[in-house]
């Protein structure tokens, strides 16, 4: 498998295991107690929530394929690589996760694009 | 469970960050997100070259390259960059989260420099100014935007 193939199924299963995990702890709530037990609960309540699960599963595979990709290709060429995936991840956030991005985001999700171009030169 | 993404929780409000302690909160998850996020990928290429393994179909392969250490010690980093970064999604954005962790990529370049003696060219230092650049236009904005009336509508 070549490095581009395993950076695509990074960063794609990477896409949808954020949105879902972003959906997921969207729906819990913010955490505000960092104690054993409301993190056990917190833990709990995450093990039971179907877009937590999906995610974890897409992160996995996500994971895997990166660490195969890290095998093949530099650490520096790698992990900014994987950023290709920010753009697309904004998009759907604004789609899928209604939130409100402004110009900065944008510009900030296109200028590491543009520096993913950059390093991949 | 329902299946589509759209947030219908009323907790999910965006005033729940505001204040010094919530901003305080906020500042820890995103440096302690950035910095095992960094130490993760580089402790796991480390043991990736190691170990030399080539990509294959099978999962078992896979399972084989937690014997070595540096890779265990990797992935105990990378699941705390997780929790951290969950951390941050129950009261951040996803559109302000993931730009303004790429901080690592700078992180990770130095270290892949300096440990690993990657050789890295002009174009790639080009590429990393212009991230944390990207970077430091996402950290002015509020971790959860409110959404206009018109758009809270849709």
């Amino acid at each position: 498998m070549s490095a581009w193939f395993l950076l695509i199924v990074s960063v794609l299963s990477g896409t949808a295991g954020d949105l879902l995990n972003a959906k997921s702890m969207r729906d819990h709530g913010e955490i505000h107690d960092f104690r054993p037990g409301a993190v056990a609960r917190v833990i709990a309540w995450l093990a039971r929530d179907f877009s937590m699960l999906a995610g974890i599963l897409a992160q996995a595979v996500s994971f895997f394929s990166f660490a195969a990709l890290l095998g093949v290709a530099d650490l520096s060429f790698a992990v900014p690589a994987t950023a290709l995936g920010n753009v697309a991840k904004t998009l759907f956030a604004k789609i899928f996760l209604r939130e409100h991005v402004c110009w900065r985001r944008w510009a900030g999700a296109l200028l590491v694009s543009f520096g993913v171009l950059l390093v991949s030169l | 469970m329902e299946p589509s993404l759209h947030n219908s929780n009323p907790k999910g409000d965006a005033t729940s960050i505001d204040g010094c302690s919530g901003e305080l909160k906020n500042q820890v998850f995103v440096c302690l997100a950035v910095i095992a996020n960094t130490l993760g990928n580089f402790l796991l290429s480390m043991g990736m070259h190691a170990i030399q393994v080539k990509p294959s179909a099978s999962p078992l392969e896979y399972l084989r390259i937690f014997a070595n250490l540096w890779i265990d010690a990797g992935v105990i980093l990378l699941i705390v960059w997780f929790a951290s970064q969950l951390s941050l999604l129950s009261w951040a954005d996803l559109s302000y989260v993931l730009p303004i962790t790429a901080a690592s990529y700078v992180l990770t370049a130095a270290l892949g420099k300096i440990f690993l003696h990657e050789f890295i060219s002009l174009a790639r230092w080009s590429g990393i100014c212009v991230i944390s650049a990207g970077v430091m236009l996402v950290v002015g904005t509020s971790p959860r935007a409110k959404l206009s009336p018109r758009e809270t509508l849709l």
